[in-house]
């Protein structure tokens, strides 16, 4: 019984998950290394709630949510959506899976075929799943959903040339909702915009999300805009996550070195504050070649022997609060 | 939001610019690219009105009326044998003409095809492909072209075989090319999202996207085409008489009498030759101008 409302709880499980890529290289292309892009993650996704994941480029973040949608094969661990494992699944399953969670783009330029109309962009997943019949129907309802993201419903016979960013951000939008799905990883859908345009989108899918019951795991490194949106943060490392826990909490009393850093690091809109920035010494490790033990160890000012030695595991420390030290 | 709306409704008032038109656009504005579309067309129109453009039957002969010089009754004048040399270069241009797009119709589709396979699929099937493609890019032209047609026999439809599957491997390359590069795009990650089928994905995603350059090197190569069609037939080798053709219509000037006393002959169809390869090679340059997307007005 216990086991079940757990289950209806969580949405997305994620246990163990890894995910390398191979590195070519010689004569014969033989596999001469790997970039451990995901190392060893886990954390869930609860129904209806947003899960920030934050981080600098390069630490694996995208891999994760395109690994999590099966858009990327995994290496190893489990995925688990509404408590069934998304990898192996058979064809029509997997056809079945891909209408109840969905992907926003960061950039909204390549994310859209230039040879499409708006028409086509939005509804061509829904005539694929047999949703609606060409023609009118699809029409009809690609106009429902783009006028849902703000834009007009003439706007369906243009091309993608023909609008700004924020408004190819918006059919994109528009695109993954079409098929009216549960779950969307939003892969950094604000970072490639002006400003002004990103609160304008952060408030239409946070109005989606109460209106669809929709849940989100948002991919940022913009640490302001995760702290809006997100109910939950989780912090990655270099293919790990180093700490996960609710907004408040991890904004008031982060408790990972790396966290104190990065959040240290958010700019305050006053030049006469002085602030101690707690600065990092030298540069990201190559994540083809990590570090030995806690892969932060090489620029944590807390290093310990033990520190170079064992890798910290990813533990419960407090009620929700989750974080990989050993000096906690 | 409120300066959204408005431009959206001033936006309403101009009409939906496909990516086709667009380009029209564009190429509408090279004058020499126009002016190579509107000479292809009027050859083209020629090619195929010739019976009503001529009182004469293609093959008749008229002993009496041999070698005359152009007058008023053969505007560009006879052949040795009294044929009308007008009424013979404009059914010659349906022969030029039809192999040169055909065989590179064909061509097209084969590169495409096979490009396209290679460019998705990748691994051993690229591999594989690929290598098929550099062994037919390696065979020396003019020997296998004469070789086959010496077994095959000198038809157009030999020749438009031969153009097709000698000259597949360039643009097989071409596609994959685009290919590969355009399946990293997130728009291809957005089709695999939502479930799209792999069909679907190369048809409406992937091809349409690769035609730029696709239409480019096919119109380059009908001029090209239509060159080898008339170096084989000059040689013997392409489309048999009495069947005209730009091409065997030259084979008089290897006669060094005629070259010097009777230009009419040979003149025209050279004429003819270069005047479509080159409006085809303009054609094709400002279909490369405007087709490119860096060009933005």
């Amino acid at each position: 019984m216990v086991e079940q409302i757990k289950e209806d709880m969580n949405l997305v499980v994620v246990k163990n998950l890894k995910k390398y890529f191979p590195i070519k290289g010689g004569f014969l292309k033989k596999t001469i290394g790997h970039v451990k892009a995901v190392e060893d993650i886990s954390f869930t996704i609860r129904r209806g709630e947003t899960l920030g994941i934050v981080g600098e480029s390069g630490c694996g973040k995208s891999t994760t949510g395109r690994t999590i949608l099966n858009l990327l094969n995994k290496t190893d661990g489990e995925v688990y959506y509404k408590g069934k494992e998304i990898f192996n699944l058979p064809k029509e399953e997997l056809s079945r899976l891909r209408t109840e969670m969905q992907i926003i783009f960061q950039d909204p330029y390549s994310s859209l075929n230039p040879r499409l109309t708006v028409s086509q962009i939005v509804g061509e997943a829904l005539v694929q799943h047999r949703l609606a019949k060409k023609g009118k129907d699809v029409n009809n309802k690609v106009s429902d959903i783009i006028e849902r993201c703000g834009l007009a419903p003439y706007h369906i016979r243009r091309y993608p040339h023909e609008f700004s960013g924020g408004q190819r951000q918006r059919i994109g939008i528009a695109r993954a909702l079409a098929l009216k799905p549960e779950f969307i990883v939003c892969d950094e859908p604000v970072s490639a915009l002006d400003v002004s345009i990103q609160s304008q989108v952060i408030n239409l899918l946070m109005d989606l999300q109460e209106e669809m019951e929709l849940t989100y795991l948002f991919i940022s490194h913009d640490l302001s805009v995760v702290k809006h949106i997100s109910d939950r943060i989780g912090v990655m490392y270099l293919g790990s996550l180093v700490e996960l826990s609710p907004k408040e909490e991890l904004y008031n009393s982060p408790l990972h070195p790396y966290t104190k850093a990065l959040l240290s690091a958010i700019p305050v809109p006053d030049p006469t504050l002085k602030k101690d920035r707690i600065i990092l010494k030298g540069d990201i490790p190559s994540p083809s070649n990590p570090p030995s033990g806690c892969r932060f160890h090489t620029r944590c000012p807390y290093v310990m022997k033990k520190c170079k030695v064992e890798m910290p595991e990813f533990r419960e420390v407090d009620t929700d609060h989750f974080i990989a030290c050993h000096l906690i | 939001m409120i300066s959204e709306n408005k431009q959206n409704k001033m936006a309403m008032e101009t009409t939906v610019i496909s990516p086709a038109k667009l380009m029209w656009n564009r190429l509408k504005r090279n004058k020499l690219a126009m002016i190579g579309f509107i000479i292809i067309i009027i050859m083209s129109l020629a090619a195929i009105f010739a019976p009503y453009l001529t009182p004469y039957e293609r093959d008749a002969v008229d002993l009496l009326n041999s070698n005359a010089k152009p007058n008023t009754e053969h505007l560009l004048g006879t052949d040795a044998l009294g044929r009308d040399m007008l009424t013979r270069l404009l059914y010659g241009a349906r022969i030029s003409l039809t192999v040169g797009f055909v065989a590179t119709g064909l061509r097209v589709v084969i590169g495409i095809i096979l490009g396209g396979i290679a460019g998705y699929y990748g691994g051993k099937i690229d591999g594989l492909i690929m290598r098929i493609a550099d062994v037919f890019a390696c065979l020396p032209f003019l020997p296998i072209a004469i070789t086959f047609v010496a077994i095959m026999g000198p038809s157009i439809y030999n020749m438009m075989f031969v153009l097709a599957i000698l000259g597949w491997p360039g643009l097989a390359r071409i596609v994959r090319a685009e290919i590969l590069s355009l399946r990293e795009r997130e728009f291809m990650e957005a089709a695999t999202a939502l479930g799209i089928s792999d069909f679907r994905k190369i048809v409406a995603h992937l091809l349409p996207n690769t035609m730029a350059s696709v239409i480019v090197s096919a119109t380059i190569g009908i001029a090209g085409a239509i060159l080898t069609e008339s170096a084989l037939s000059f040689l013997g080798l392409g489309v048999a008489p009495p069947t005209p053709s730009w091409g065997n219509m030259l084979t008089d000037a290897q006669n060094q009498y005629v070259l010097k006393n009777r230009w009419w002959q040979w003149m025209p169809p050279g004429f003819a030759i270069f005047v479509t390869v080159m409006s085809l090679n303009l054609l094709g340059d400002g279909l490369r101008d405007a087709l490119d997307p860096r060009l933005k007005q």
